[in-house]
């Protein structure tokens, strides 16, 4: 089990130097002087000039590559120009609202597909199945922002059954902020669902044609307990696996969500940094995401374990 | 299976004849834009501002001249018509698809051969494709587009290098397959070049996967430059796209939400489409490839 942890710890090495490498390169490959770059507009030619030695600009590039990965591990993810504060402080402030919306989702997505995967394969080529299908294709194919204008226009400004748009802190009370996140969750929540649903369909559908589904019905247990306990119970492990894969998609989806619903979260403070030529905190916010995924692949490895006894590492 | 050929069966597959159908009609809707009913879509006038849909006058185009026109859709906050608008935007939209797929395609084709057939490359791509799937694709088109500056074919590569890896992955995954079979090892012992067998003996085995693959590409390609549009990342709003049409009309939501809905008419059957093509073809060509995640 520890070795097992060594050895994923250890996969993901790679793939963290190589984010590493390729965020590294975003202000060296954009055409003009790095340090102009990351100074953005404003700068003066004495913060020029100390961008310049904080970067070593004349050495080689390797060394520079090392002296910013060496920061970036001290926590030291630059500083915004534009906005006047250290990069990592600006993503912590920002972190609260665009986790609630990301987790909130996943917890949404998670309630209404697996039912209604385990559903549509339990009475496969039925109605309910068929939509299930359907919509998982529809699903897919509208984009977030138009989702969330819909459910905007019908649910808050017809029905006004929720707020329009904005965050509350979860400081400022868990009702409000549950409140306030319903409707930006549930618009994210669809394209998730789609895919979810999807595949849990598969996953249970291929475990009710196993034996040991034949002999828990032989046994005459309720088809309710065959379909949670045997079933659903079997097809954790893809289910799992697809939150971990799609995990980016998520957090892609929650750039765009912000802006619908006007959440200051790190979507926000990405597109601000693109429209300000901010580069320092597009670079802390890619790094960011992607270490998040990282790390939500390794909680799925570590989580077969515990969906399915069989696995050993 | 019947004895019938993969193209008959495909124009008897519901999915494939419904998506290409909806697509020829938008492709001919975008050729034939200049015909209907449209003007300019850059060109504004002052007098027609946020007109309701279906108002019509004496519209003053950029060159001062002056025309009869009808906006159905109405017109947006500086008054050009949505109609217009929507109409070019589709020549935007189908052609970052098609050209995005294509050149994702091209791009993980090729590497996904260098990993698969070539042991020495494979670990070190693999690696490099594992840290890119780490990044967002949305986010690193973002990145990709803010260090490049937005024009149409930066924009299409930006959405193309995050599709890249899981190309690799399904041709690297082919050709482990292929390369030990023995008309692959026939080949190699009649001392082809190895980019003669890549190119005349593997690549036409990996064909039906990557055009399935390619189709499920150039929708969300479609879906991804509506969202660098809306987001105020993407071309330049003055360029007719369905996503800057969106951002423009995100302002006034609340009165006037047919310029953001209007856009979208469009957007979500063209996506739906291409998506149930891919799904058909999947079907036809490719009956044991089934997965798309």
């Amino acid at each position: 089990m520890l070795a097992f942890l060594g050895k994923r710890l250890l996969s993901t090495l790679p793939v963290v130097l190589v984010v590493a490498i390729t965020v590294f390169m975003i202000v060296r490959l954009t055409p003009g002087d790095p340090a102009a770059i990351i100074g953005g507009n404003s700068a003066t030619s004495e913060d020029l000039d100390r961008i310049r030695v904080q970067l070593g600009l004349t050495q080689p590039l390797w060394t520079q590559f090392l002296l910013w990965a060496g920061k970036v591990l001290q926590g030291d993810l630059g500083f915004s120009f534009f906005l006047n504060k250290p990069v990592l402080e600006l993503i912590a402030q920002r972190v609260e609202p665009t986790l609630s919306l990301a987790v909130g989702t996943l917890v949404l997505a998670v309630a209404i597909a697996l039912p209604l995967g385990t559903l549509a394969a339990w009475r496969m080529g039925s109605w309910l199945d068929k939509a299930v299908m359907a919509f998982s294709v529809a699903g897919f194919s509208v984009p977030v922002f138009v989702i969330g204008y819909v459910l905007i226009y019908l649910l808050a400004m017809k029905l006004q059954w929720f707020p329009v748009q904005g965050y509350r802190r979860m400081a400022d009370g868990l009702g409000p902020w549950a409140r306030q996140l319903a409707l930006p969750c549930l618009t994210l929540a669809v394209t998730y669902v789609a895919l979810l649903a999807r595949v849990t369909r598969a996953a249970v559908s291929e475990a009710l044609t196993e034996d040991y589904i034949r002999t828990a019905r032989a046994k005459g247990i309720s088809e309710r307990a065959v379909l949670t306990h045997h079933a659903l119970r079997n097809a954790a492990v893809p289910v799992v696996t697809v939150i971990g894969v799609s995990a980016a998609l998520l957090l892609g989806g929650v750039v765009v969500t912000e802006t619908v619903y006007a959440i200051p979260g790190l979507g926000q403070l990405t597109v601000d940094a693109v429209l300000n030529r901010d580069f320092p905190v597009l670079q802390g916010v890619v790094l960011f995401f992607a270490l998040i995924y990282v790390a939500v692949n390794l909680l799925v490895d570590l989580s077969y374990l515990a969906l399915d006894p069989r696995i050993r590492y | 299976m019947n004895p019938t050929t993969p193209w008959t069966r495909l124009l008897r597959h519901g999915a494939v004849r419904g998506g290409a159908i909806v697509l020829a009609t938008l492709a001919l809707l975008g050729l034939l834009a200049p015909w209907l009913g449209t003007i300019d879509p850059a060109a504004m006038d002052a007098s027609f501002i946020n007109v309701a849909a279906g108002a019509s006058g004496a519209v003053t185009l950029p060159d001062g001249a002056q025309v009869q026109h009808t906006f159905w859709m109405g017109s947006d906050s500086v008054g050009r018509d949505i109609w217009s608008r929507v109409l070019y935007g589709t020549r935007i939209s189908l052609m970052v698809g098609g050209f995005t797929a294509a050149l994702a395609v091209a791009l993980g084709c090729t590497l996904g051969m260098l990993a698969g057939y070539f042991r020495a490359a494979d670990a070190v791509l693999m690696r490099v494709m594992d840290g890119l799937m780490a990044i967002p694709a949305v986010l690193l088109a973002i990145t990709l587009v803010a260090m490049l500056g937005a024009t149409l074919p930066t924009v299409i590569l930006a959405i193309a290098v995050p599709e890249v890896p899981r190309v690799t992955r399904l041709v690297r995954a082919l050709v482990i397959g292929l390369r030990d079979e023995p008309f692959v090892e026939a080949a190699r012992a009649l001392a082809t070049p190895d980019a003669t067998i890549l190119w005349r003996d593997i690549l036409p085995n990996a064909l039906a996967p990557l055009i399935v693959q390619g189709t499920f590409i150039a929708a969300s390609a479609v879906l991804t430059e509506a969202i660098l549009s809306f987001l105020g990342l993407g071309l330049p709003s003055d360029v007719p796209t369905w996503g800057n049409i969106m951002a423009e009309g995100r302002v006034l939501f609340s009165q006037a939400p047919g310029n953001v809905l209007w856009p979208a008419l469009f957007l979500v059957p063209t996506v739906l489409a291409i998506n149930l093509l891919g799904d058909g073809l999947r079907d036809v060509l490719d009956p044991k490839f089934s997965r798309r995640a």
